[in-house]
């Protein structure tokens, strides 16, 4: 790419993972073309009509947002939850990708509450370690939280943890491994984000695609 | 290895030259249009900078002297000219102008051009009113990009004190209000409608209002925009920006200023105009700055003032990303 930082399309960057398929569809709506990303291309960089996309982990997609590096992006509100101290603007909620952000014991399982009640504070292992302590705190209970980096459903199952934090969309795996959802800690959707300068200097592109994918979830 | 606190750093000579050039480009600007350089101690008491404002008084770095006074290293250089001004000024002949290039010190998240000891030049204008105070402290703002090479740059205005005044006529207080500032200096609009539309006695119309005024930004047609949401805040705020303008626009300056009405600075003192710098090969900040004049009172001398600063690193990290681009090459 010999494009100048704040020159050609804006730099769009693109959740792969679980909200890829959800997102390809909502900038098809608008009208760009992701047949190329649809593909078998391993390509990161796909250049569209308008828009460069650039693909990356859903994690990431903040990161590259408040460097600049991406002009705007697309990822879910559980990682912008997670990731709270980089700066980005949050300008549209999108809607899909809705999953919930709970806290599960093993089902028939008195750990959680035993341990809160007879050790003063509970195990929780999660991949989400800041939320999930913000939400034990806020809720005035004490907490070890273990980050862990893989499937967080295996911590309560084998005793590292007397419960988990973790994002659940149908509740499948939880079911499949014995796990019940003991509280609901809050509800996540895809939101649409931009880098605080391009925002200021791109208003007219930004603003513009803004509004594009606001009329796309009116459809 | 021998560790160094996370996010400070050891400068080197090839970067150091460059910085040092940088620095006596910003200060010859200043320095000929009648800014005196001055210097301050890096600690304060506590207690000075939190006469200042409370929140940048939340110093990443205090501790205790021997007499067991709470020290802090400074956040800004601001509030330690508000205090030199009040202590070394009093009754001197107005407008003062005064310059600086110093080191102060917040916790952020270490990052290039982000670091918790950074360096920052600027001038404060003081006992010059609105809008002509702030039209010349602008002019040497576009004076300081051009001597840096920064033409590309770009310089936001904005009014302090419009969603104030405007969460107030909506009768918002208290912690909502305080929280819904947060949102709208974060730009965070989903969360901001979900807390405007929880709050009783807050219409659709008007949590449209003012997620619509938030995203205004652009030429003078903005003030229109923004006058035809309605309010006597939008008004007044209107009215204020508008001054500004023209008398930016009698000096020449205007061009490469863009109106933002969903400007919001985090620090506590500032009133009426604020201004943020972008330059669009950087991704952060340049520096910002505003009308400040209410800040001098707190330390005792009731003086209208205005300032700017920029962060002379990110400066740097623009200087070189706009020679890579070619066009900005000197």
């Amino acid at each position: 790419m010999g494009q100048a930082r704040g020159e050609g399309p804006l730099r769009l960057a693109v959740p792969r993972g679980a909200l890829l398929g959800e997102t390809l569809d909502a900038l098809d709506a608008i009208g760009i073309d992701t047949s190329e990303v649809r593909g078998e291309s391993r390509s990161l960089i796909f250049e569209t009509e308008g828009l460069t996309l650039v693909t990356m982990r859903p994690s990431d997609v903040p990161t590259y947002v408040e460097a600049g590096a991406a002009d705007v992006g697309i990822t879910g509100k559980d990682v912008l939850l997670e990731q709270h101290d980089r700066v980005v603007y949050e300008l549209l909620d999108l809607r899909f990708g809705r999953c919930r952000m709970v806290l599960a014991g093993r089902k028939g399982d008195q750990r959680l509450g035993e341990s809160q009640r007879r050790l003063g504070m509970m195990r929780i292992a999660t991949k989400y370690p800041r939320t999930a302590e913000r939400h034990f705190e806020q809720t005035g209970r004490q907490v070890e939280v273990i980050d862990v980096k893989g499937s967080v459903e295996l911590a309560p199952l084998i005793g590292l943890a007397d419960g988990i934090v973790d994002l659940v969309a149908t509740g499948r795996t939880l079911e499949e491994n014995d796990l019940e959802v003991r509280e609901e800690i809050l509800e996540c959707t895809a939101r649409f984000v931009a880098n605080r300068v391009a925002h200021k200097l791109r208003a007219r592109e930004v603003d513009g695609l803004t509004g594009k994918l606001r009329e796309g979830l009116a459809r | 290895m021998h560790p160094i606190p996370p996010g400070t750093r050891d400068v080197l000579p090839d970067e150091m030259r460059e910085l040092r050039r940088l620095h006596l480009a910003m200060i010859e600007v200043f320095e000929s249009r009648g800014y005196g350089e001055v210097s301050t101690p890096a600690i304060e008491y506590d207690a000075v900078l939190a006469r200042g404002d409370g929140r940048t008084a939340d110093s990443a770095y205090r501790f205790f002297d021997e007499r067991g006074d709470l020290l802090a290293l400074r956040s800004d250089m601001t509030i330690p000219i508000a205090r030199l001004v009040a202590s070394r000024y009093a009754g001197a002949e107005q407008p003062l102008r005064l310059c600086y290039l110093a080191n102060a010190f917040r916790a952020v998240r270490p990052q290039r051009g982000q670091m918790r000891e950074f360096a920052q030049a600027g001038v404060e204008l003081i006992g010059a009113p609105a809008p002509d105070g702030t039209a010349e402290i602008v002019e040497v703002l576009e004076a300081t990009l051009d001597a840096a090479g920064l033409d590309r740059a770009v310089i936001g205005l904005g009014d302090a004190d419009l969603y104030r005044q405007l969460l107030n006529e909506l009768g918002i207080e208290g912690e909502a209000r305080d929280s819904i500032l947060d949102r709208l200096a974060a730009h965070d609009l989903v969360g901001l409608e979900v807390e405007l539309s929880a709050l009783d006695g807050i219409g659709d119309e008007q949590v449209a209002t003012c997620i619509a005024l938030s995203q205004l930004r652009g030429g003078k047609e903005v003030l229109d925009e923004a006058r035809s949401l309605g309010g006597a805040a939008v008004e007044r705020a209107t009215a204020r920006l508008g001054e500004t303008f023209e008398a930016l626009e009698a000096r020449g300056v205007a061009d490469r200023v863009q109106i933002d009405l969903g400007l919001l600075r985090d620090l506590g003192y500032y009133s009426g105009a604020i201004l943020e710098v972008y330059d669009p090969a950087l991704g952060h900040v340049l520096g910002g700055g505003g009308r400040y004049d209410e800040l001098l009172e707190r330390f005792g001398v009731n003086l209208p003032a205005a300032g700017f600063a920029l962060y002379l690193e990110r400066v740097h990290v623009a200087q070189m990303e706009e020679e890579s681009v070619g066009g900005g090459a000197r």
